[in-house]
């Protein structure tokens, strides 16, 4: 199946070289939560809740599973208290921007995170990037993407585009955790467009 | 201008070159550095020009903008050749008095010379001078003899040797070891090696390599890499030619800032003149080696010094970090092994090949050589750009050097390296400058920002501050660092507002651990650092304000 042989959960596995340690741990049925993981995207290790442990010629370190190659030998952990402590911040982080998601609900169950500990700035997205990301690499089409940096980041179609493309695609709409895409399409659609007749967006 | 193509012809061009200066002509060097220049020089450097112009003596006294000088609270610095009579906060109606008393009459102007504000002291020559005197200026200090617009100013102070020897004497392995000898460490930060960086870009497998030159110079309260670059582009340009001999590239990219005029200029003067001059380009020196240079500007953020990031930039893409899983060294611009040090660590350079390791480890202490440069600026007499052998004490720094604290106060703390940086008491004030002492105290150099903070400075609001930087120039990438600073700024604004409550020490301090294990890259990792320093040093002054 693969030529290197790593530890992950004290399970012996084997993997592609090139290939990523979440990749090793779902084809061995070992769990790993992602948000902004998706197989038809290139790995973008946004959101962090992939954090594993791995241990590498005796040194531990944290890192995104998503993106960390395989290597010969390599020892991966991936629930560690340090890992639950990552996971569950993150989880907390992220329930104040979108306290309904049931994805991330039922993740907080499992990692004891609060998700009232952080006051409610409801914006709904967790800047996974995901519709963005479907939008370039498989539609080729960049009608969605980034606007700002930092802590002012957030989402924007871009409207002459979303015009032409969006009402026969609408394919980002189900990878949204947290259903916040089909909203800001259509309050932008009706923002943009206010003449043309909504049924045809939706 | 002459194409150069031998060692010998680059030895006959530097005879030239002297030979037609006389060591004896009088010039003016009046400081074009970022601090003078926010003073109003291009006024001075005018006057100098009419005066020069109606005194009869244009021909015979050579005026030159010259790079920082470096003492940057006391400009516009003007500094006379060939005594080097330092003048300083000299106004455009002090030029008549300069080159009538001065350049014609050979007189001091006694009015215009530093003069100590404790002891009343005057010191009319620069080496005189308490803030130059006790400085080892190794890099910075041709700032003031030579124009950076000119590569025969360059040459004629024996610039390009090292290149010559390099490429006519030793062979590139030679280079790397010299380098790795030397134990040059990066000057960006993380004082990683230099030469082990360039030796794992050089055995990467792939044929294409490139070097970098990183002058973003993003850092708060860092201004030394541009002091460098703008006032002696040939310096760092031939560091990196060097570099690049011993890694075996053949494209070199500059990434500096965009919102400097000068800086801009005098490079693109500096690479147009090397070119002309067969130091770039193919077939550099006659050697058969063939190198050229992209200059590319930053985009306003500073995230984008970040060495991914700036790569991503490089290549036309969001200057977003990835993750180093594999090195930039190996995997960098394209995914071509790309070799990224910043301006400083390539001005060491030439002087490690022209002088020898030997030589170079002569200075500093066990784990950091040679000489660093400091931006020294805070709640200090002497705001400056500074240069000191590694083991000088922060005490000499901020005293000898800088000249103390004004107005009185006492000093509270040091802080080293920006945003992502650390403060110290003023109890660690004998610490040595050096990479490892320095971050065990808990200020890591960063890239040698150092601010001094009197007894007034309120530790909890500067946290806020340093914070509030990043929440602006962070990517907002990854959630770590980008909620994490946001929930970090709501507690310390309640905080600054003394309306802590129990337990948001320890919510900032879970914050921290958790930005600085799964962040995405160095700056979220590092985030915190002035948060958790002075939580360690200050941590009276969070509970105060605790309700």
């Amino acid at each position: 199946m693969g030529d290197i042989t790593l530890e992950i959960d004290g399970k012996s596995v084997e993997a592609k070289k090139g290939t990523t340690v979440l990749e090793a741990a779902r084809n061995a049925n070992i769990f790993i939560p992602t948000l902004c993981h998706n197989d038809m995207l290139e790995p973008y290790g946004g959101c962090r809740l992939c954090t594993v442990e791995v241990e590498s010629r005796g040194r531990k370190k944290l890192v995104a599973s998503c993106l960390y190659p395989v290597e010969p030998d390599l020892i991966v952990r991936t629930r560690t208290q340090e890992v639950d402590k990552v996971r569950k911040l993150i989880l907390e982080f992220l329930l104040a921007h979108a306290p309904d998601s049931v994805r991330m609900n039922e993740l907080a169950a499992e990692y004891g995170a609060d998700k009232d500990r952080f006051g409610k700035e409801a914006s709904f997205c967790i800047l996974c990037g995901l519709c963005v990301r479907y939008c370039a690499e498989v539609k080729k089409l960049n009608v969605i993407g980034f606007v700002d940096q930092g802590a002012k980041r957030e989402i924007n179609f871009i409207p002459e585009l979303a015009a032409q493309h969006c009402w026969d695609c609408k394919e980002c709409f189900p990878l949204c955790p947290t259903s916040y895409l089909q909203a800001a399409f259509h309050l932008t659609h009706t923002i943009a467009f206010p003449s043309l007749p909504l049924e045809k967006a939706s | 201008m002459q194409r150069i193509n031998s060692a010998a012809e680059l030895d006959a061009r530097r005879k030239e070159i002297l030979s037609g200066k006389d060591p004896d002509r009088p010039a003016i060097a009046v400081c074009s550095g970022a601090g003078c220049a926010g003073l109003s020089n291009g006024r001075v450097i005018a006057a100098f020009e009419k005066e020069l112009d109606a005194q009869g003596l244009a021909e015979k006294v050579e005026l030159r903008a010259t790079g920082c000088h470096g003492l940057c609270e006391l400009g516009p610095n003007v500094v006379i050749y060939p005594e080097e009579i330092y003048y300083v906060h000299v106004k455009p109606e002090d030029a008549a008095e300069i080159v009538k008393e001065t350049i014609a009459g050979k007189k001091v102007v006694d009015r215009l010379v530093y003069t100590d504000p404790e002891s009343g002291e005057k010191a009319v020559h620069l080496d005189e001078i308490p803030f130059y005197k006790y400085q080892n200026r190794n890099l910075i200090g041709n700032n003031t003899r030579i124009n950076p617009s000119s590569i025969d100013d360059y040459i004629g102070i024996g610039g390009y040797a090292a290149l010559s020897k390099a490429l006519f004497e030793m062979q590139p392995e030679a280079v790397l070891d010299e380098v790795k000898k030397a134990n040059l460490r990066g000057r960006g930060g993380g004082g990683f090696p230099a030469g082990l960086k360039w030796e794992t870009t050089r055995n990467a497998p792939d044929k294409e390599k490139y070097v970098i030159v990183n002058g973003h110079e993003g850092e708060p309260g860092a201004f030394m890499d541009r002091a460098v670059f703008t006032g002696n582009p040939h310096l760092v340009l031939e560091g990196l030619i060097i570099g690049a001999w011993a890694i075996g590239a053949h494209r070199g990219f500059i990434y500096t800032r965009h919102d400097s005029k000068l800086l801009k200029k005098n490079i693109d003067l500096a690479l147009e003149q090397a070119r002309q001059c067969g130091l770039l380009g193919e077939n550099i020196l006659g050697s058969g080696f063939d190198f050229d240079v992209d200059v590319h500007y930053d985009v306003g953020i500073f995230v984008s010094g970040e060495s991914s990031a700036l790569m991503r930039s490089i290549e036309g893409r969001n200057p977003e970090p990835r993750p180093k899983y594999i090195r930039t060294s190996v995997s960098g611009i394209w995914d071509k092994p790309s070799n990224l040090n910043n301006v400083e660590t390539w001005a060491n350079v030439p002087q490690i090949i022209e002088k020898g390791a030997d030589w170079y480890t002569g200075t500093g202490t066990e784990r950091s050589k040679g000489t660093k440069m400091i931006s020294l600026s805070g709640n200090i007499v002497n705001s400056g750009v500074v240069e000191v052998p590694f083991g000088t004490t922060l005490r000499q720094i901020v005293f000898d050097i800088g000249g103390g604290i004004p107005g009185g106060k006492k000093l509270k703390a040091l802080h080293f390296g920006g945003a992502m940086g650390g403060s110290i008491p003023e109890s660690l004030i004998d610490t040595p400058l050096d990479f490892d002492a320095l971050k065990k105290a808990g200020a890591p150099m960063g890239a040698g920002a150092l601010m001094v903070m009197d007894e007034d400075t309120d530790m909890v609001e500067m946290a806020r501050f340093f914070l509030t930087f990043l929440t602006n120039e962070s990517c907002g990438k990854c959630v770590p660092c980008r909620e994490g600073i946001r929930q970090l700024l709501k507690i310390l604004a309640d905080l600054c507002e003394g309306k802590g409550k129990k337990g948001d020490i320890e919510t900032m301090e879970e914050i921290a651990d958790v930005m600085s294990a799964a962040s995405l890259c160095s700056l979220g990792k590092t985030a915190t650092d002035p948060l958790r320093g002075t939580l360690k040093y200050f941590r009276e002054e969070y509970e105060a304000n605790i309700q």
